[in-house]
């Protein structure tokens, strides 16, 4: 149903950034924390990420192997569903492209389920994790990743909604099939591309 | 279309708008709803405020918002919103940070956090089973107190960080153990909302009473306007 609201201009936003999703605003230089979990004091020496399911050759990298890997960093724009978005951030870490290739997709995947350290999981087609839409990311505009960002590493897919991105991620599961994660079993879309406001269960 | 049955002021900056829902809705106490406003060229804001009354059939709900400076739809609904309007509403919202009224509850709310654990003390009440739950709010000061006409109560504890009122034994500051051990029961899930910061300290003050993290849900309001 199309009615606008009585009374509502919008006339205090600014000039709209192309950047901007529809519905989000730009928060600025605030980055808002929302997680559903208590925030996990995660060490180093004994952080793991793995890459199992179907894939030729499960494996585990520590956080110096993994820092060993062939950088990459992400320049562009992050948005999350309650409608915040943050225009040009840059984080570096690991291509997940790169942690693919080391252990081998088979051909019957099609889905990738990411788990982290504090039991919170999300499902993603593998077809949005790779060729460059994904990274393992532990530095934020060149600083340590703050733990209550999902530090001290984290998954980044900056093209679906930031709950996708999942906080300190201890690796992915290769699917034949799409299995909802944490947020997607609790009504939020299993896709979440925020230029089609796929926000929620049934958009 | 949901249509503004009443409006009430909660304190100086927050205020509960009751909705009529077009029908009844299944809900569970905890879930919110989105309120989405759209100007005349197509411009729409939209933000996620939780639900205060409990579940009853019925198809009014109650959405307990605070003002926000700069809060493009807070300070729309404080500011322009007359009983009789009608708003988008969409919803309910949210599995998780949800009780469904038969097992133990600790809720632990900072400022505005309290809303969805009032939906639950309020369903507990309802059902006859407040001893499911207990209920420890922690706000700024007497002023900054949400549902004051229900709070504290038998099952409802307030602490205050900065003033209290006259009498109030309890040295005002943080959230601490000592506030928290007395409402600890085996078994119980505890519900912590507020802002990030707040929901940080408490649940690591539950988690350091012994509480297990994953009986710890955590709801984080953020200043989204």
């Amino acid at each position: 149903m199309l009615k606008f609201t009585r009374g509502f201009s919008g006339h205090n936003k600014a000039p709209r950034d192309p950047r901007l999703p529809p519905g989000q605003y730009d928060v600025g230089k605030d980055w808002p924390v929302l997680t559903a979990e208590v925030t996990p004091k995660l060490d180093t020496a004994s952080w793991t990420f793995k890459v199992e399911g179907l894939v030729g050759k499960p494996t585990t990298w520590n956080w110096d192997e993994i820092h060993a890997l062939e950088p990459s960093a992400f320049n562009g724009d992050i948005h999350c569903v309650t409608t915040w978005s943050k225009l040009g951030v840059n984080f570096s870490g690991v291509s997940v492209d790169t942690l693919l290739a080391a252990a081998g997709p088979l051909p019957s995947a099609t889905h990738v389920l990411a788990f982290c350290h504090t039991g919170y999981t999300t499902n993603l087609p593998l077809a949005d994790v790779t060729n460059g839409q994904a990274w393992v990311v532990w530095d934020y505009e060149g600083q340590p990743l703050p733990t209550v960002h999902g530090g001290p590493a984290r998954l980044l897919v900056p093209h679906l909604y930031f709950w996708k991105s999942a906080k300190w991620v201890s690796g992915l599961r290769l699917l034949d099939h799409d299995e909802p994660g944490f947020w997607e079993r609790n009504g939020y879309n299993d896709h979440g591309d925020p230029w089609l406001e796929e926000r929620y269960q049934g958009d | 279309m949901a249509t503004v049955t009443g409006i009430r002021s909660e304190t100086a900056r927050a205020k509960t708008f009751r909705f009529a829902l077009p029908q009844p809705a299944e809900r569970l106490a905890g879930q919110h709803y989105v309120i989405r406003l759209m100007a005349p060229d197509g411009y729409t804001a939209q933000r996620s405020y939780s639900v205060a009354n409990p579940p009853d059939g019925s198809n009014e709900i109650d959405l307990t918002i605070e003002r926000l400076d700069g809060g493009e739809v807070s300070m729309f609904m404080h500011d322009d919103v007359m009983v009789g309007d009608e708003l988008e509403l969409r919803g309910p919202i949210g599995l998780y940070f949800v009780w469904g009224g038969t097992t133990p509850a600790l809720l632990v709310g900072g400022g505005s956090g309290v809303v969805p654990l009032m939906a639950m003390l309020r369903l507990a009440r309802k059902l006859g089973q407040p001893e499911l739950v207990r209920l420890v709010v922690s706000v700024r000061s007497p002023a900054d107190l949400y549902y004051s006409d229900e709070l504290p109560g038998p099952e409802s504890t307030v602490v205050y960080t900065r003033s209290a009122p006259p009498g109030t034994q309890r040295p005002v500051g943080h959230l601490n153990g000592d506030d928290l051990k007395p409402c600890l029961r085996p078994g119980a899930t505890a519900y912590v909302c507020g802002s990030s910061g707040f929901a940080d300290a408490a649940s690591y003050v539950l988690v350091g009473l012994g509480v297990p993290t994953e009986q710890v849900r955590v709801e984080r309001f953020g200043a989204t306007g």
